[in-house]
């Protein structure tokens, strides 16, 4: 089969690769019929993310049609039409019975090396790194699914693949990004980043019940769908300086809770981004967390601050005392998907949201390497890429 | 079991006032050989910044001439060797590190001493300090490393601890039964009961070399604990035990292994630099227990597609 493997830093090619296989009972293999490109994609393109290896098939959104099953799993049949959620999870572990599927505690067989990093090991995600598994991703023809009985969700064929697609991760991470917010009438939230994270964390925002939102941003094209598909007010960081205009626009006060959809690869027009770039380049961080000091600093005492931007290692200077002499509550983690995937599937079937609204480009599995290049430099107004095998 | 461990805490509590009173002069003499190495971190760190810095002056006051790039490398070797002593608990492996500096040091004065350019009163000077340098080094390393062996002894004992989501009387009876095994001991390929108690198990370390033991069961309580140990003539004795407690709340078991290798064999040790020294074995095997018992097998890539020859990588062989 074709896959998109990482080959280095900037560098992606289609590779032919043999067909994954069932390697333990409760696996399925899907036949790829659409797969996205993640801005978390993104940090893995440029380096950023640890322990990746020449030759990992990469990608941890997809959907397809399953055409094997192992002997564990009884709830899917060949032919079924599904979506894969990113986390792999087993659904017997102390953390999956609390729904907290992304930090299973038996899905990730490099675990032990997690736990040199960051103490704990997380669970395992599909393409994202050895530290986190090193399970081949869905960016190909063919994806082999681990507990295939416990993840993926069933979709009848009313709905298209770009309006389900988007359950296998961003939709739910926006949506668990504004519901750890603990939105009350009349709350405003601001967003930073209007990628398709912050696209969904806006319109989740609104589902949840918030009288207004935010959107930070500056490209043009993004500002734009969060303004006119996701109904934000919106601010160019360019142009406006954001503490400033959000303590305008919020009477002093600040937003109630405020979502960082940006991670560890964020920019600012100041020094202070030539600060962590050159720390970053040095090795003397590994995150360069400019859009979270920022929330931080905005939001309003006793509020939150909800991070769904992916972070690897470590950032400096976070305003910590920022946090705890205002009573400000931090809310993070890879997003439980499994816990998420029913109720949203249900919005999605009622119509309250469309997800294919973020797809901005369709393209080939075959033209990965340029997508790629064309998503991280924003070409053609890029938001949304989604292949097809 | 129950029994055991109360006569064990018996002898325990008759022995504890000596016990004490020794382990205490040993830790206060382990504490000052602590302080003077720290001292000896200071000393390389102090040395190292002026040999980089004043790599001209340092050269004079021992008599030699120029030689700045040379003197610069020693400096950061002093550097090293003293962020390594000030920054570890175990500082014995960096203060052998300042006596073999002290080596190259006294080399190069010797050199010095020897060439009609240089000034030979100020090299001897420099070598005699150095030698006493030396002499310092030589017994804070192995007072550290004394201590370091006396502490732990040549044995390779190890333990692990993990908490699984399955009752105390699941894990043991899973346990128990020992054909089990090869499903989570990496590096056992099969268990066979030979008798009553015996069994015999075949296993391949980590260097791809096969071994073979008899092992006998020595202690089995019921949903509490097993202990065995390998029958003389083994080729790779050793003794265990794993231990099943329930954890609070309900929240499954805690399940804790400790082995016992005695003089394990160099390259079982020597494994420990890829991953698969016996401590790093038993928490991996541990936790794949954990997978086998609450999700029915162990979850692998091996044999998944790749853009590279092999599914997996040398990432994942360490991590395994």
């Amino acid at each position: 089969m074709r896959a998109n493997c990482w080959q280095g830093k900037r560098k992606m090619s289609v590779e032919h690769v043999p067909d994954p296989k069932i390697l333990n009972s409760r696996d399925a293999i899907v036949k790829v019929t659409s797969t996205a490109i993640c801005g978390s994609d993104l940090h893995l393109y440029n380096g950023f993310v640890p322990s990746m290896e020449q030759g990992d098939i990469v990608g941890h959104e997809f959907m397809g049609e399953v055409v094997d099953v192992g002997p564990g799993v009884s709830n899917l049949k060949v032919g079924d039409r599904v979506v894969v959620p990113f986390p792999i999870s087993c659904g017997s572990c102390f953390f999956c019975r609390k729904e907290m599927h992304s930090l299973c505690e038996n899905s990730n067989p490099n675990a032990w090396m997690a736990e040199k990093l960051w103490g704990h090991s997380p669970a395992g995600l599909f393409g994202y790194s050895h530290l986190l598994g090193g399970f081949a991703g869905g960016q190909a023809e063919y994806a082999r699914v681990p507990f295939a009985d416990v993840g993926p969700i069933k979709v009848n064929g009313g709905l298209t693949d770009e309006q389900v697609l988007f359950l296998s991760d961003i939709f739910p991470t926006g949506y668990m990004a504004a519901e750890a917010c603990d939105i009350e009438p009349g709350d405003t939230v601001a967003v930073w980043g209007c990628g398709p994270v912050g696209q969904f964390a806006i319109q989740s925002a609104y589902l949840l019940g918030a009288e207004r939102v935010i959107a930070i941003d500056r490209f043009p094209e993004r500002l734009r769908m969060a303004r006119e598909r996701s109904r934000a007010e919106t601010i160019n960081y360019e142009e406006k300086n954001v503490l400033e205009t959000l303590k305008e626009w919020t009477g002093g006060r600040g937003p109630d809770a405020c979502i960082d959809a940006v991670g560890m690869e964020s920019h600012s027009p100041g020094l202070m981004y030539a600060y962590d770039r050159a720390k970053q380049a040095m090795m003397l961080e590994s995150d360069r967390p400019i859009a979270l000091r920022e929330a931080i600093m905005a939001c309003r005492n006793g509020g939150t601050v909800s991070i769904a931007g992916v972070y690897g290692g470590l950032a400096d200077k976070i305003p910590f005392g920022s946090v705890m002499n205002r009573s400000i509550q931090i809310k993070t983690g890879q997003t439980h998907v499994q816990r998420y995937l029913r109720p949203l599937l249900e919005r999605i079937e009622k119509g309250e949201i469309d997800p294919s609204f973020v797809v901005t480009h369709r393209m080939s599995l075959d033209d990965a390497p340029q997508a790629y290049d064309m998503f991280l430099n924003k070409q053609d107004e890029c938001i949304k890429v989604v292949l097809k095998p | 079991m129950a029994t055991m461990s109360s006569t064990e805490n018996i002898t325990s509590h008759a022995e504890t006032p000596r016990m004490t009173a020794h382990q205490l002069a040993q830790r206060c003499a382990r504490k000052d050989t602590v302080r003077i190495a720290r001292g000896l971190g200071w000393f390389s760190i102090g040395l190292g910044l002026t040999e980089l810095v004043a790599p001209r002056a340092v050269a004079r006051l021992v008599g030699t001439n120029n030689h700045s790039s040379m003197v610069r490398g020693y400096g950061l070797r002093e550097i090293t060797a003293g962020v390594g002593i000030l920054s570890t608990r175990q500082p014995a492996g960096w203060v052998w590190s300042r006596v073999a500096g002290d080596v190259a040091d006294l080399a190069s004065l010797a050199t010095a001493m020897n060439s009609k350019r240089n000034q030979r009163g100020k090299a001897a000077f420099g070598l005699a300090a150095v030698t006493g340098v030396t002499a310092l080094d030589i017994w804070c390393a192995r007072q550290l490393s004394a201590a370091v062996e006396g502490e732990a002894g040549r044995r390779a004992q190890t333990e692990a601890s993990l908490i699984v989501n399955r009752s105390p009387e699941e894990c043991y009876g899973f346990w128990r039964n020992l054909e089990n095994l090869p499903r989570f001991l990496s590096s056992v390929e099969a268990v066979r009961i030979s008798g009553e108690r015996t069994s015999h198990w075949i296993a391949k370390l980590p260097d791809g070399s096969r071994v073979e033991w008899e092992a006998e069961v020595i202690e089995d309580v019921p949903s509490r604990a097993i202990s065995w140990r390998t029958l003389p003539e083994a080729q790779l004795p050793h003794s265990g035990e794993v231990e099943f407690t329930a954890a609070p709340g309900h929240r499954g078991t805690i399940v804790r292994v400790r082995m016992d290798f005695g003089e394990a064999p160099l390259r079982m040790k020597a494994a420990s630099l890829i991953g698969k020294g016996p401590a790093q074995i038993i928490d991996k095997d541990l936790r794949r227990f954990k997978q086998v018992i609450e999700t029915g097998e162990a979850i692998t890539t091996e044999g998944q597609p790749a853009g590279r020859r092999s599914s997996v990588t040398w990432l994942d062989k360490i991590a395994r």
